[in-house]
């Protein structure tokens, strides 16, 4: 079929042939902006923090009138009754394993730090520097969180030291995540090695690497040491406790239900509300909630916008059907077949979708530079921009079917009719 | 005329209902989707304390060591106590406050009630006229009373609510942490938001329910909250009554100035008490001050969620394809009726009576789109609430909204007009009608 009546044809309505056109451009440029965000947000929401995950909560409790951690007597005090509190735990039936931990991954409450291959290294010395997060938690760690050790050991009990939470005595062993033992050691074979935390002159020597851990934030400030965890065999003293508990398989329930009677017997002057005994699952949900938030209203935005520009074409094809009906009968007299007319207005489409679909490419990318500088967007990969320009192109031939089948069933006759 | 424009506007609108209703549809999702983000955006953005923010100011210094904890040039987000102290005894504002935000445990006489944990701040007294902060029962305590440790606390309306049936509980007595406080006032519901005067406890949704002096909390050793930068050898206690050393910030300092005049004479005295502290050996930096306002403070702190901003600015873009919609199935709808308007023509009727009758018609279906489009934002708003964000429980329509709401449907629709009645008023009656 030769384009260049068409386009003449199409001249003669310039308003809606770029109405439609401009339409389709901007549905584009949002289009792929929106998926490009759900696109990230998903992957950001389903990253593994490197626990397992599964039969997990934490329990988070104060002690009402606890020992000040200022005192030396203090912390022993404060010390004996977290103690208590873990055998307490660990004896329940439902229960497979309890670690004492200052923070989870995704629990947004960060101790962070820098660790160096150097002693005495200052903060602002960069290079030397890798920033981390802290854990500090005790010997049943790796088999409460489920973290896997790629290298080393894990912390045996006689590691295990304790501290009151103001102070900062000096850590002789850590473990760290492989993405912070390399790079700290780029050349391998961290264990062993001797590290200093923050600008420490006395060595912490690395006896164990496990294979990943997030830090507990999810903001933008962690965005560069994600995944550098150090954890500390150490239980913090303070008038507040964190437990990490390991449910055994199917009794996750029960575990969470036995946890605050348990505590009371213990010792019954603290707070446990309802938000101390938490799941995984639910600390995961609350940490993720805008990203989830976020990329549901993209997706509904985007569904909404196709089918209103969808429902546009229709409109305007309709209208152009309607007032062509004479020169289709006329075509179809003159011995052009059902398949010609259809064909006609399906190419019609295809030309100014297409021709807004360029449109909608220099948008899309115009877009994202925009939404580049003021937010925080990455560069939006060619293939969304691709995979949008077939959708759209797609969802013009949708439209355009309904409205060109109607043209197509126009009868040679009505070139004989009054319009 | 303008009567019968509308009852024109109403057969055509009745004669095509599809079309009809897929305009109105366009323009109330787009109208729908618009106003629930802007919506949000607004309260979010909003000036926690109107007609009082321009003179309140936030004070910065840099009492870091040379080596410096926190690199740039930026001073701390908060100050030292020594430095808080300082400036606060100094007394070169108007009003001037000194806080720290905690949580105590409050422990009821009555045995109907368990003890149980409150937000807490711990402030001078200052703090209640500088805000502006509404009084139910009684006043605050005095700068005598701070000085000397008084036992005062300021209790929240609510609070009052719980433990006294709102009764005026003013010279009452109430334990906090094994202490025994006497109530000198209860303030009236009061909710700044954003928590504009402590941004390290949470921007949106954070009210504390009792007040008391900030050297009464530290003799106490009452738990705080929020953050603090240390640099040098210092530690940050967290919480167990322990609080961060010397070289840490961790309190926020307020002060109110009623001119310019007197802003410029306060950033003065800073660089000068900066130098002196320099002198002193205290600091080791230059003069390093910032003195934003209350609204600078906000929009330094980037406080509005970047998230809110990107989906008001993806929803207006909605917006515009919707309308670019309505706009191409107006034109073919106005000029669908080319045959009727050239009769009008041809009758006698003007150009600009024809375009003022097809702009009633946009005019009547931006007024539909308009309300079907408010109740989508409600929906929205709800929806809104509905998830678990700081700022849920703030996303309502006030009355400016609902006005924005409708001047934005109507004004786009007509806009969304102006080209179709345009183009189909200019059509050649005597063609049209020969080729009929």
């Amino acid at each position: 079929m030769k384009l260049h009546p068409m386009i003449a044809a199409l001249r003669k309505h310039k308003a809606g042939v770029v109405l439609i056109a401009l339409q389709i451009a901007l549905t584009l440029a949002i289009v792929c902006n929106a998926i490009f965000i759900i696109g990230q947000r998903i992957d950001r929401v389903n990253r593994p923090t490197g626990l397992d995950e599964s039969n997990l909560f934490l329990v988070t409790q104060q002690w009402v009138g606890a020992p000040s951690a200022d005192t030396a007597d203090g912390v022993a005090k404060l010390d004996a009754m977290q103690k208590e509190d873990l055998a307490a735990l660990r004896n329940l039936p439902s229960v497979a394993s309890v670690a004492p931990i200052n923070s989870l991954p995704l629990l947004n409450s960060t101790w962070a730090g820098s660790v160096s291959t150097k002693p005495d290294r200052k903060f602002s010395d960069k290079g030397d520097n890798v920033r981390t997060a802290y854990y500090f938690t005790d010997d049943q760690a790796m088999s409460t969180l489920g973290l896997k050790i790629v290298a080393g050991r894990a912390f045996n009990a006689g590691d295990v030291q304790h501290q009151g939470f103001r102070d900062n005595p000096p850590r002789p062993i850590v473990i760290v995540t492989k993405a912070l033992a390399d790079k700290l050691f780029p050349q391998g074979g961290a264990v062993g090695k001797a590290i200093y935390v923050d600008g420490s002159s006395s060595p912490s020597t690395i006896v164990g690497v496990v294979a990943r851990m997030q830090v507990p934030a999810t903001g933008t400030w962690v965005n560069g040491f994600t995944w550098n965890a150090t954890l500390v065999p150490s239980r913090l003293d303070a008038n507040f406790a964190r437990y990490a508990v390991r449910a055994k398989p199917g009794q996750m329930e029960a575990a969470m239900r036995a946890v605050a009677p348990t505590l009371y017997q213990v010792n019954p002057l603290r707070v446990l509300d309802d938000d101390s005994v938490k799941s995984f699952a639910d600390i995961r949900a609350h940490a993720y909630r805008a990203d989830v938030g976020m990329a549901v209203l993209m997706g509904v935005i985007c569904l909404i916008l196709l089918s209103v520009t969808a429902a546009g074409i229709v409109g305007l094809t309709s209208f152009w059907v309607g007032q062509r009906h004479k020169q289709i009968g006329v075509r179809r007299a003159l011995g052009a077949r059902k398949a010609d007319i259809l064909h006609y207005f399906q190419l019609e489409n295809l030309l100014i979708a297409g021709s807004g679909a360029v449109g909608g490419v220099l948008l899309a990318i115009g877009l994202n530079m925009l939404l580049m500088k003021h937010y925080e967007m990455d560069r939006l990969p060619i293939l969304y921009v691709l995979v949008g320009v077939a959708a759209v192109l797609l969802l013009g031939q949708g439209a355009v079917f309904v409205p060109a089948r109607r043209a197509s069933n126009v009868p040679p006759v009505a070139a004989t009719r009054v319009a | 005329m303008f009567g019968y424009y509308l009852h024109l506007a109403w057969h055509s609108l009745r004669r095509n209902r599809v079309l009809t209703a897929l305009m109105v549809l366009a323009i109330a999702v787009g109208i729908g989707a618009a106003m629930t983000t802007f919506t949000v955006l607004h309260v979010l953005s909003g000036d926690p304390l109107p007609g009082r923010s321009g003179e309140l100011y936030y004070p910065q210094i840099d009492p870091q060591d040379a080596r410096g904890m926190m690199p740039g040039p930026m001073p701390p987000e908060q100050v030292t106590l020594i430095d808080g102290m300082n400036l606060l005894r100094a007394k070169r504002a108007d009003r001037q406050a000194l806080m720290a935000g905690g949580t105590v445990p409050i422990q009821p006489d009555a045995s109907s009630f368990d003890p149980f944990y409150v937000e807490a701040r711990y402030t001078t007294a200052d703090f209640f006229a500088m805000f502006g902060a509404p009084f139910l029962y009684g006043h605050g305590w005095s700068g005598a009373d701070d000085e000397a440790h008084a036992r005062d606390v300021v209790i929240t309306r609510q609070l009052d609510d719980k433990l006294f049936s709102g009764a005026d509980s003013v010279g009452r007595a109430l334990r906090i942490k094994d202490t025994t406080f006497r109530i000198a006032g209860v303030l009236d519901d009061w909710h700044p938001n954003p928590h504009f005067y402590d941004l390290t406890t949470g921007a949106y949704n954070y009210y504390e329910q009792v007040f008391l002096p900030l050297q009464t909390a530290l003799e106490l050793h009452f738990d705080k909250n929020g953050s603090n930068d240390c640099w040098g050898n210092g530690t940050g206690g967290m919480q167990g009554g322990a609080y961060p050393s010397a070289t840490c910030v961790w309190l926020q300092f307020w002060v109110q100035l009623d001119s310019p005049a007197k802003a410029a004479a306060y950033r003065q005295f800073l660089v000068r008490y900066s130098e002196e502290q320099k002198a002193l050996g205290r600091f080791q930096r230059a003069p390093n001050v910032r003195l934003r306002n209350l609204t600078q403070w906000l929009d330094y702190n980037g406080v509005v969620p970047g998230d809110v901003r990107l989906q008001a600015w993806m929803a207006f873009g909605f917006l515009l394809v919707c309308l670019v919609n309505t706009v191409g199935l107006m034109l073919a709808k106005f000029l669908r009726r080319a045959g009727e308007l050239s009769v009008r023509r041809a009758l006698g009727a003007s150009r600009r009576a024809l375009f003022a009758q097809l702009l009633t018609e946009s005019g009547v279906i931006g007024i539909a789109g308009g309300s079907a489009g408010l109740l989508l934002a409600l929906f929205g708003l709800w929806m809104v609430r509905h998830r678990t964000s700081d700022y849920a429980a703030l996303a309502h329509l006030d009355p400016a909204m609902l006005l924005v709401t409708f001047a934005l449907a109507t004004g786009a629709s007509l806009l969304a007009g102006v080209l179709p009645a345009w183009r189909a008023c200019n059509v050649a009656p005597a063609l049209q009608l020969k080729s009929n």
